[in-house]
């Protein structure tokens, strides 16, 4: 009797989840149309007009969400990565992010000779390319020792884990503080590449080619590692099923070193990349590693993929609030934000490419 | 300890929590196949788990060619000689069939097991070899299960219930590779539900009852005594298992 009472409740609960299923793909259609029929017919109230008036404002936007998905993507990368593997939601990310991007800057103003106001013609590819490895090097042994020293005695307690790496957030947002000061600084991009050009009579910069290319080969090469190398195949098995990747006589500790090194690694890249396009300073870190966990729970821990999906997602809706929000509410544009998290937790709870824990 | 023992158990105790499942369990075996029988919930899987250190044990020992494994890390365990079949197969839905082995392949590298070796024991994986591990059939899925476990090239192949889900067909295909093993100089041990097939996989056949050894058979016989089957695997009506243990009373145990 009671048995039966439950399972006609739990059908009619299941009915009514279907049912609730179907109505919010349907509000996703309705409000990507709706959003890209205001961008392109309607928005003429807005700080960039609508698309069909000014189609170069149009794809200054639409570049603009391109290239800052590229820096998104890298910095959120080496997260998605190490909380697939690990189930460590690594807190610390942004502070290797900032880190990175504080060590890039020395290393920049020692090889440039200058501290100050470099000028971007000073500035050889190589007075770049090498601070970007020096500041993603010192995060990746900075991430491997915290791992190593912290994180693998507690390996499976994620709440522990989380707040070790938070506590290792604040002590090193401190330091860094005390050791780089308080005003935001940039690591200036190569003269080779700082130029600008026009399109439909819009100047837009090659810098932000260039991040975008790098994002894109970041984003080829790692996913060249996790499909073709066997380490890449252990990964992604160790997402699957730890214990049976153990089972086989892998020694899975050495492989969460790994990946934390690369994780901290790409965080490093991110930062030093997010230092030449918008500069760093003290609370760069917090809001790097909100920018991560936006694009991961978009996109789903633990997927690549859903990392690449996350961040053009993310970044278009980044680039496009203020630009076509009417005017006097542009001041809103960071609402959308959540708006698009709302939307894609109601319809894929795990994230567009993820999966449950 | 017999000489030409390859795996002892001795006393193994092992659960989860406070709730113990293996209470005092012991064999042994050399190079054969050896099937462990019994009803459900008498511990065979946490037998399994236990002996390739997925559930550590409490108490106890296990050995493998004299070298004691008892509560090493399963990465240790499987390098030290004892490869898994889990229940389930446990396969990675993110990997191909390809990637599976290629994954272990480094280290199987010219010993008797290569991914190679691999798709000539199993042909119809080698068809399949681009296809993800999620997309394969049931029989499919436990060949590849089975052809993970060779790549380590360990002398002992843990099977837990090989034939779970598989067409007859199937299972023959399992039978003639456990078979093929054994003759090879692997030693094979099958846990299983589907009496019918632990005979056929193996001569000896342990009865599990309580998270102990109760009782042993060889060959057929299992097979042909009824009143056997209702006493140790609860085959038929509780009535006729009552009965049947009355019957065999003093036997075997």
């Amino acid at each position: 009797m009671t048995a039966a009472v439950q399972s006609r409740f739990a059908e009619s609960a299941r009915d009514r989840l279907t049912a609730l299923r179907r109505p919010s793909v349907v509000a996703v259609v309705v409000v990507a149309v709706a959003a890209a029929a205001w961008v392109l017919v309607f928005a003429n109230g807005t700080p960039a007009g609508a698309a069909v008036d000014d189609p170069g404002k149009f794809l200054v936007t639409a570049l603009d969400a391109v290239t800052f998905a590229g820096l998104l993507f890298v910095a959120a990368s080496g997260f998605t990565l190490i909380f697939g593997l690990m189930r460590t939601v690594n807190m610390a990310h942004g502070s290797l992010f900032l880190l990175a991007a504080y060590v890039a800057i020395r290393v920049q103003e020692a090889m440039v000779g200058r501290s100050r106001n470099i000028d971007p013609a000073d500035v050889g590819l190589l007075d770049w390319l090498v601070p970007l490895l020096a500041g993603a090097g010192v995060a990746a042994v900075l991430g491997l020792l915290i791992q190593q020293v912290f994180l693998q005695w507690n390996e499976g307690q994620e709440m522990r884990q989380t707040l070790v790496t938070l506590a290792i957030t604040v002590v090193l947002a401190d330091q860094m503080l005390r050791e780089f000061g308080g005003l935001a600084q940039r690591v200036v991009w190569p003269g080779a590449v700082t130029h600008f050009f026009s399109i439909f009579g819009e100047r837009y910069a090659t810098t932000r080619l260039f991040m975008l290319a790098i994002a894109v080969l970041v984003g080829v090469l790692l996913w060249l590692w996790l499909t073709r190398t066997s380490v890449g195949m252990v990964i992604r098995a160790g997402v699957d099923d730890r214990q049976m990747v153990r089972g086989l006589g892998i020694n899975i500790r050495r492989v969460f070193a790994l990946t934390f090194l690369v994780g901290s690694f790409l965080a490093g890249v991110g930062g030093v990349l997010g230092a030449s396009f918008a500069g760093a300073a003290p609370g760069t870190d917090g809001s790097w590693l909100l920018n991560a966990l936006v694009v991961v729970i978009i996109g789903g821990l633990g997927s690549l993929k859903g990392a690449a999906a996350g961040s053009l997602l993310y970044g278009t809706v980044v680039a496009f609030s203020p630009a076509y929000l009417p005017s006097q509410y542009s001041y809103y544009a960071i609402i959308m934000t959540f708006g698009l998290l709302a939307l894609v937790l109601a319809v894929r709870p795990y994230g567009l490419f993820g999966r449950p824990a | 300890m017999t000489p030409d023992a390859l795996l002892e158990v001795r006393g193994l105790q092992s659960g989860y929590g406070v709730s113990q499942v293996l209470d005092g369990l012991s064999f042994s075996m050399g190079v054969e196949s050896v099937a462990v029988v019994g009803r459900n919930g008498m511990g065979k899987t946490t037998l399994c788990d236990t002996l390739v250190g997925f559930v550590p044990p409490s108490g106890g020992e296990v050995r493998l060619a004299g070298r004691r494994l008892d509560g090493m890390a399963p990465e240790t365990i499987a390098l030290a000689g004892i490869a898994y079949v889990p229940q389930g197969r446990r396969l990675f839905p993110s990997l191909t069939v390809d990637e599976h082995l290629a994954m272990l392949a480094r280290r199987a590298r010219g010993r008797r097991w290569t991914p190679d070796a691999v798709y000539e024991l199993f042909p119809r994986l080698a068809q399949r070899r681009h296809h993800g591990g999620a997309d394969l059939s049931g029989g499919e899925q436990q060949m590849l299960a089975v052809g993970r476990a060779l790549l380590l090239n360990a002398p002992l192949i843990v099977m837990d219930e090989p034939s779970e889900g598989l067409a007859p067909t199937i299972v023959d295909v399992l039978v003639e590779a456990v078979h093929h093993l054994v003759a090879e100089g692997v030693a094979v041990l099958v846990v299983e539900q589907n009496l019918r097939a632990a005979v056929r996989m193996a001569d000896r056949q342990l009865v599990m009852v309580s998270g102990r050894i109760e009782a042993e058979f060889s060959g057929d016989e299992l097979l042909d005594r009824p009143e056997l089957q209702r006493r140790y695997l609860g085959v038929g009506t509780a009535a006729q298992v009552a009965t049947a243990t009355q019957q065999t009373e003093g036997e075997h145990a």
